[in-house]
């Protein structure tokens, strides 16, 4: 397969199945590696579907094509589910995906940008995804290219005051080109985020900072869709949509558990997961 | 201009012996020192850098004043990027737009660029290998009044330690102007440290700086001091002094600490029974460091550092603190004296 420049995929069934797919190679390489973040990849899985398969433009016979839409996983610890979708949309053979975290991979634990077509930035340590999608954004203004920055963060992760800063930015710069998307799971870590460090009321939080907000269920394809189209219609402020998702979805028995944030699947636990899914 | 004079204080008696590769006196006898800061000839170097390419962008964290950018930012507005008083965001900014193949200069002082936004330099310019100009204005002790809150005496160190980064401290205003054209056509990054004081104009007019290559004012058969930044002053200053004893000591000008020179390293260490480093900054992990990591294990031999010794700074005028320190002329002749 592959998607060249401007390939989009609109039928909202077929987004779905795409998601469901996504969710079985997320699992079999985090099985494969022994080690890595599932639930987190899992939550995001549809949101990024969404931006990767209906939104973005992107040609992957030419990862650097000067005009594309970039995507920064500033989360970068789902690194899995960044890889995933890469290679479902033909930036490397779904093959590699067994290779991830693996020595000479060029899938690392965390995204690097130097060794992956399609990793625009390396991440891994938090809070700094937003700063250089206003970075690449500031760029497109200054030459005139109408193309659009989207930044995945977490929800725990904007616990970090350099997200902060950066939103303070886009909004200083007006950078309408800019959206981000906060990965709302309510688990980071060490617990619920409303008990590690509250980051509520979120909503008044990035519209205090000068953005437009929007909140969906990070789960409705439908709604994803909606929000990442009225996004682009937003002019003069930067948008962020609030995606409100369950950590380890699609998996019944990892929903909702902070243990499997950073812990990958038993080949039991895979065969489970892999009958609901399948 | 930023600029004043300052009469010869020794106007050279003999002339001094050349080692074949340069003397110590390259400006005509008897003649006016100029007198610029680093910073100063770094905003002079940005703005025509500017008017010549416009893929050059710059950033600043709210001390454009200070660093110089100010010029760039009047002639250029829209290339010009305050980020406020968030070097982190700034460093981040900077990677960002370096992706759509700008090529940006970041700056503000030395100690927050380098400490504050260090794991931001890390992963988002070294890691990632992003083509990222750090420029950093007042370096070392010689901030002076501010104390040590701002005095950056480890920012050579950790710039050095990144893999992927060049770390460059050029000794005057003339060697600043070549290394701010010379990393504009380099990829990749790239930490410059600048002064705060006006510092002379030591190198030759028509110096070119060429990254990786220091430059030889003489090699001594006694001693040679490898120096950075305003300490290449001092040390030529010490040099004569030195050599009117009869210690024929050699001056090289290590600019570029990383990657380091090592053959004109190591034609020092075997034409001399002794090796001196002198830099404005801890004499751990900068030149003083990277000097001895090297010839410890490629030709050991006898080594002094002259910098910083494992403490924090404090107040005072430049010139007070340079002597409390040390790192005056007097301070490399005694501790030459005292190693030979």
């Amino acid at each position: 397969m592959g998607f060249a420049a401007g390939g989009k995929i609109t039928d909202i069934e077929t987004l779905k199945n795409i998601a469901r797919e996504i969710r079985v190679l997320i699992l079999k390489m985090l099985t494969e590696a022994g080690s890595g973040h599932t639930g987190g990849s899992l939550s995001a899985v549809d949101v990024v579907a969404a931006l990767f398969f209906a939104k973005m433009k992107f040609n992957p016979k030419d990862p650097e094509w000067r005009e594309r839409d970039r995507f920064i996983l500033s989360k970068g610890h789902v690194a899995p589910l960044l890889y995933a979708v890469l290679a479902k949309t033909g930036f490397f053979s779904v093959e590699l995906l067994s290779t991830l975290r693996k020595i000479h991979s060029p899938l690392q634990g965390h995204p690097y940008c130097r060794t992956l077509p399609g990793v625009e930035i390396s991440t891994g340590s938090l809070g700094q995804g937003l700063s250089v999608a206003n970075g690449i954004a500031l760029g497109f203004r200054l030459d005139k290219i109408s193309s659009r920055v989207y930044c995945l963060m977490g929800d725990g992760e904007i616990q970090e005051g350099q997200i902060w800063e950066a939103a303070m930015t886009a909004a200083h710069y007006g950078l309408d080109n800019i959206c981000g998307i906060v990965d709302n799971n309510g688990l980071q870590i060490d617990g619920p985020v409303e008990e590690v460090m509250r980051i509520a009321p979120l909503h008044d939080k990035w519209a205090a900072f000068g953005w437009h907000v929007m909140e969906v269920d990070g789960h409705n394809m439908e709604q994803i869709l909606s929000a990442l189209n009225e996004a682009e219609n937003i002019k003069g402020k930067p948008t962020v949509i609030i995606a409100h998702t369950i950590k380890g979805k699609g998996v019944s028995f990892f929903e909702g558990k902070v243990e499997y944030h950073g812990i990958a699947p038993t080949p039991a636990e895979l065969e489970r997961a892999l009958k609901e899914l399948e | 201009m930023g600029e004043r004079t300052q009469s010869t204080n020794n106007p050279p008696s003999p002339p001094f012996s050349k080692g074949g590769m340069g003397g110590f006196e390259h400006r005509a006898q008897n003649t006016e020192v100029k007198m610029i800061a680093t910073r100063d000839a770094y905003g002079e170097a940005l703005l025509e850098l500017g008017k010549k390419r416009d893929n050059i962008v710059v950033l600043d964290a709210d001390l454009s004043g200070s660093t110089k950018t100010a010029k760039f930012a009047k002639a250029f507005p829209h290339r010009f990027f305050n980020l406020g008083v968030s070097e982190q965001d700034m460093v981040g900014t900077a990677a960002g737009l370096s992706l759509t193949g700008k090529v940006p200069f970041a700056s503000t002082f030395a100690v927050f660029e380098t400490g504050r936004a260090w794991d931001q330099i890390r992963l988002v310019i070294c890691y990632s290998n992003t083509n990222v100009k750090l420029v950093a204005t007042h370096g070392g002790i010689t901030v002076g009044e501010d104390g040590a809150s701002h005095q950056a005496l480890e920012d050579i160190a950790l710039m050095r330690v990144l893999p992927n980064m060049t770390v460059i401290v050029p000794a005057d205003a003339i060697e600043t102007t070549s290394v701010i054209n010379a990393i504009a056509d380099y990829s990749g990054p790239v930490y410059v440290r600048l002064g705060r004081v006006k510092v002379p104009c030591i190198m030759p007019p028509d110096y070119k700086f060429k990254l990786g290559r220091a430059y030889v004012f003489r090699i001594g058969k006694d001693a040679n001091i490898i120096a950075v930044g305003i300490m290449v002053d001092a040390a030529l200053k010490a040099a004569k002094s030195l050599s009117s004893q009869g210690i024929d000591t050699g001056v090289i000008n290590m600019s570029t600490i990383k990657p380091l020179d090592e053959d004109t390293l190591l034609l020092a260490a075997k034409s001399s029974k002794l090796i001196i480093t002198a830099e404005e900054h801890s004499v751990i992990g900068g030149l003083g460091g990277a000097v001895c990591e090297f010839l410890s294990e490629n030709y050991p031999v006898p080594v002094k550092r002259i910098g910083i010794r494992d403490v924090f700074g404090c107040s005072g005028n430049p010139d007070a603190l340079l002597k409390l320190y040390g790192l005056t002329p007097e301070g490399i002749v005694k501790t030459v004296e005292e190693a030979l």
